[in-house]
């Protein structure tokens, strides 16, 4: 019984019990269903096991849906609370770790899933190759994140969450501040997916830069790919800082180390330093995909060539570079001294000079084009000037002096959410609305996505625009509540009142998939956009093996050149390609990493050694293993392309 | 004998070339790694707390060992990818085996010095500084000991399928990781040994 005890939740209520009791139904109901309708064999086969970038590539965006029903339903909790003076609907301790696990689910497990995702799904296409560089490790980077992801996300009802924000300083994160084993899972479930997160990373760049089609020079790659070998370049540097930083607060709290302690030599300093050379680069592994995917659907939708392409690339990659020279902007106030905040406080303002760039540039392509207002576009148009906000009020931040006012202040919240909803979120729909056919061969009901757009962009506006007047006026972020004297009410009201609106979009853009899954027409042919890039030039659905004959590329729109400049892309005959075989190994790694991690939050060491020794039996097995993939033959490809509408030429 | 050194086997097939440039980037993480520990670690140096500081505990002797250790291993396991490339298989082994000897010794003595450390009363737990100097030594043994295994693993497979493309590719990748942890000792022997005992 004692073991058990540990397990129990330090601070309960009936809404976590009541969640315990919903997470039980929903896992029992799942088992039963596939078990009833025998699709057990289906799911392990076709997706437990498979090294498929497509299919990846949904298992994320899918899991990543998942995951922003969990994070908004913290939101929406949060903005519940504050929305009237004085309000009991959370307590403090509630509140505490509500708005840790909003803020760590949406960036780690909701927008970094959703990016890789798509970037999954979208790269190999856009430069003509059969998969990514090692499918293998490409399924372990998406088991591996949903390991971390779970791991995360049972906290609340197993142990307590943690409570001390997405930030996690220390010294409030060590055990005497936050006793619960709740950081111990922030810190394993993170550095599980991180793990997963930087196999990623390096997979990405050695595809992008080994395995694309014939003809595509670097400058010839389509913006999205460029976005995508930025990011996950930024991806390998940024993540063994937090791999570093985490073990460091996961010694200081399970070994007593003194990394950051307040005595003894430590340093609570250090864990803001690295934290943030890691945060902020963060921020822009999220923004730069999006970028790119705003950058392909402007193009597209005013049926003009991107304007600028180099000094879109060029950018870019200035972006990465400052992206690490400016953490110390998140801790002006926290003692450098004028000389050190004087020089983060100009390489931060800098960011939004190629930032600038790139706005102009999208400005441009629109410019004497002619847009056509889908849905991916609304959100493209909706983006620039909200996005822009949020870049101004930025650089406000920037200004250390002035920071003093505003750091942690909810005027500081809405600039992050000013950058991000517009930046992140927008791009992850408009994505997905745009390469929706690519994925599923129908199209997601327009009607509807307009009003989902229109909920969430009006939403967005009453959910955070107040806050930048709150903010000024002095309400602190992370606060459950304020007394009806502030005069802060009035307006947490109308924040709440966005937040809902925001709500019923997710439900809205949730339903169009439902709705566009049992009504859409399954004919839209292979270029339902008349789009410009190289994954067009497939069919939709793609077939496993993406294209029958290997591409040939002369610029970054070779799909425009074949339709419109007689460009010949397919030259040869089909020959067999060789594909990657599935395999069961990532998933049950995985499975060993969830409970290593697991065991290591609790202590329970009997755990951690048997499930290290499995993860190690797997590496053992995997390097004796003898996999050379397997064939698919000239008769079989033409027999697909047959049935996917005629071969390729 | 002539070499062709245009295409060794280890790049001769695509997935080799991909798997080469893939571990590089991976080196490239695990520069920011190490990197990282080492920017700490000079945060730390001097924050001993009431514990040892580093010109107490360190000792000369071991270290120097060490690092003779580690830089001859280095150059075994290149004489082991040049015999794998003139195809001398019993010559490849035996240097790949002899760098292992060595790696296994090195460890063998980082844990002693380990140990006294710990008897000197500069443990884990002690200060900001201990902390911080056994986490970068720790993180560069971990390495060492998972190369003693990976190591393992390959000398097994060569003796069973002997040198192909893809033997030859995971010896010459494992090649370059050894080395990579040869530099990053030269690092720690300069600028956390030297440095804290001038
Ligand atoms: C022109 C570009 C930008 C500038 C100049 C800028 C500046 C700043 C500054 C100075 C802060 C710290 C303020 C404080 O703590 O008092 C900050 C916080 C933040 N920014 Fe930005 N930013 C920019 C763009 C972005 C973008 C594109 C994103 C995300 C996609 C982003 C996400 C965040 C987040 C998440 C935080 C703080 C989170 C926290 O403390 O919990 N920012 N920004
Ligand atoms: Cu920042």
């Amino acid at each position: 019984m004692e073991f058990f005890e540990r397990f129990a939740i330090p601070h309960p209520s009936p809404m976590i019990y009541a969640s315990m009791v919903a997470i039980g139904l929903t896992v029992i109901a799942i088992i039963a269903g596939l078990t009833y309708f025998k699709k057990w064999g289906y799911l392990w086969r076709e997706w437990l096991t498979t090294v498929d970038h497509k299919k990846i590539g949904i298992m994320y965006i899918i899991s990543a849906l998942l995951m922003l029903f969990r994070g908004g339903a913290d939101a929406v909790m949060m903005r519940l609370q504050t929305s009237v003076p004085d309000n009991t609907f959370l307590d403090a301790q509630h509140y505490n770790e509500v708005f840790t696990t909003h803020g760590v689910v949406m960036i780690i497990f909701m927008a970094m899933a959703f990016i890789i995702g798509l970037m999954n799904f979208i790269v190999p296409l856009q430069i003509g190759a059969r998969d990514v560089a090692f499918p293998r490790l490409n399924a372990i980077s998406f088991w591996l994140y949903f390991a971390g992801a779970m791991l995360f996300n049972i906290s609340f009802v197993i142990g307590g969450s943690p409570d001390a924000g997405w930030t996690n300083y220390y010294p409030l994160a060590n055990n005497e501040f936050s006793p619960s084993v709740g950081v111990n899972y922030y810190n394993w479930a993170l550095q599980i997916s991180g793990i997963g997160t930087l196999i990623t990373g390096i997979n990405f760049i050695a595809t992008i830069l080994k395995m694309r089609a014939p003809g595509m020079k670097l400058m010839k790659m389509p913006m999205f790919t460029w976005t995508a070998l930025i990011t996950n370049l930024i991806i390998v540097f940024a993540f063994p800082v937090l791999t570093v930083a985490i073990l460091m607060g996961t010694l200081d709290r399970q070994f007593a180390t003194n990394f950051f302690t307040t005595t003894a030599g430590g340093s609570d300093m250090m864990w803001a330093n690295l934290f943030w050379f890691w945060g902020h680069p963060e921020v822009y592994i999220l923004i730069l995909p999006a970028f790119g995917i705003y950058s392909e659907i402007i193009a597209t939708f005013s049926q003009r060539n991107l304007y600028g392409y180099k000094s879109m690339v060029g950018s870019i990659v200035i972006i990465s570079t400052l992206s690490f020279l400016v953490w110390v902007h998140h801790f002006f106030t926290m003692g450098q001294g004028a000389l050190t905040n004087s020089i983060f406080s100009i390489t931060t303002m800098a960011i939004a000079v190629p930032t600038g760039i790139k706005i102009f540039n999208w400005l441009l392509t629109m410019w004497k084009g002619k847009i056509r207002f889908t849905v991916p576009m609304l959100y493209s148009v909706g983006f620039i000037p909200l996005f822009t906000i949020g870049g101004v009020t930025g650089v406000m931040l920037a200004m250390a002096s002035a920071d003093y006012q505003y750091h942690n202040t909810m005027f500081l919240v809405a600039h992050f959410h000013n950058t991000i909803i517009p930046g992140v979120v927008f791009a992850m729909i408009a994505g997905l609305t745009y390469w929706w056919p690519k994925m599923f061969g129908f199209m997601l009901n327009e009607k509807i996505g307009k009003w989902g757009f229109w909920f969430m962009t009006i939403g967005f506006c009453f959910a955070f625009f107040p806050m930048y007047i709150t903010g000024l006026d002095g309400q602190a972020r992370r606060m459950y509540t304020y007394s009806e004297a502030s005069g802060f009410g009035p307006l947490n009201m109308l924040s709440f009142f966005g937040a809902g609106l925001m709500a019923i979009s997710f439900i809205i853009i949730v339903y169009n998939i439902y709705y566009s899954f049992r009504y859409s027409p399954r004919n839209v042919g292979d270029d339902p956009w008349n789009a410009r890039s190289l994954e067009w030039a497939t069919h939709n659905p793609v077939p496993e093996y993406n294209f029958a004959i290997a591409p040939q590329v002369k610029s970054s729109e070779a799909f425009w050149d074949y339709k419109k400049n007689g460009h010949q892309l397919f030259k040869g005959d089909i020959k067999d390609i060789h594909m990657p075989n599935n395999s069961g190994q990532p998933i049950i790694m995985a499975g060993l990493f969830f409970i290593f991690g697991f065991s290591f939050v609790f202590y329970i060491w009997a755990g951690v050694i048997i499930s290290g020794i499995g993860i190690l039996a797997c590496l053992v097995y995997r390097s004796f293993e003898k996999d050379d993939g397997h064939h698919i033959h000239v008769q079989e490809i033409k027999e697909t392309e047959e049935k996917f509408g005629g071969a390729k030429k | 004998m002539k070499l062709n050194n245009t295409q060794p086997l280890e790049y001769s097939t695509e997935q080799n070339k991909i798997n080469i440039v893939g571990f590089w980037i991976f080196l490239g993480a695990e520069i920011m790694l190490f990197a990282t520990l080492f920017t700490a670690y000079f945060v730390y140096e001097n924050r001993t707390g009431t514990g040892p500081t580093g010109e107490e505990i360190f000792i000369l002797g071991p270290i120097l060992i060490n690092t003779f250790l580690l830089l001859t291993s280095s150059f075994t396991i290149g004489l082991a990818i040049h015999a794998m490339r003139i195809n001398r298989k019993k010559a490849t082994l035996a240097f790949l085996g002899i760098t292992l000897v060595l790696g296994a010794a090195f460890l063998g003595i980082e844990i002693y010095e380990f140990m006294t450390y710990y008897h000197e009363g500069a443990t884990l737990q002690t200060s900001g500084f201990t902390s911080s100097l056994l986490l970068t030594l720790g993180t560069h043994g971990a390495h060492v000991t998972f190369g003693l295994f990976w190591g393992l693993a390959i000398i097994q497979q060569i003796i069973k399928r002997g040198i192909t493309p893809q033997t030859a590719n995971k010896t010459f990748i494992f090649s370059l990781y050894w080395h990579f942890l040869d530099v990053m000792w030269i690092f720690i022997y300069s600028f956390i040994y030297l440095k804290g005992m001038m």
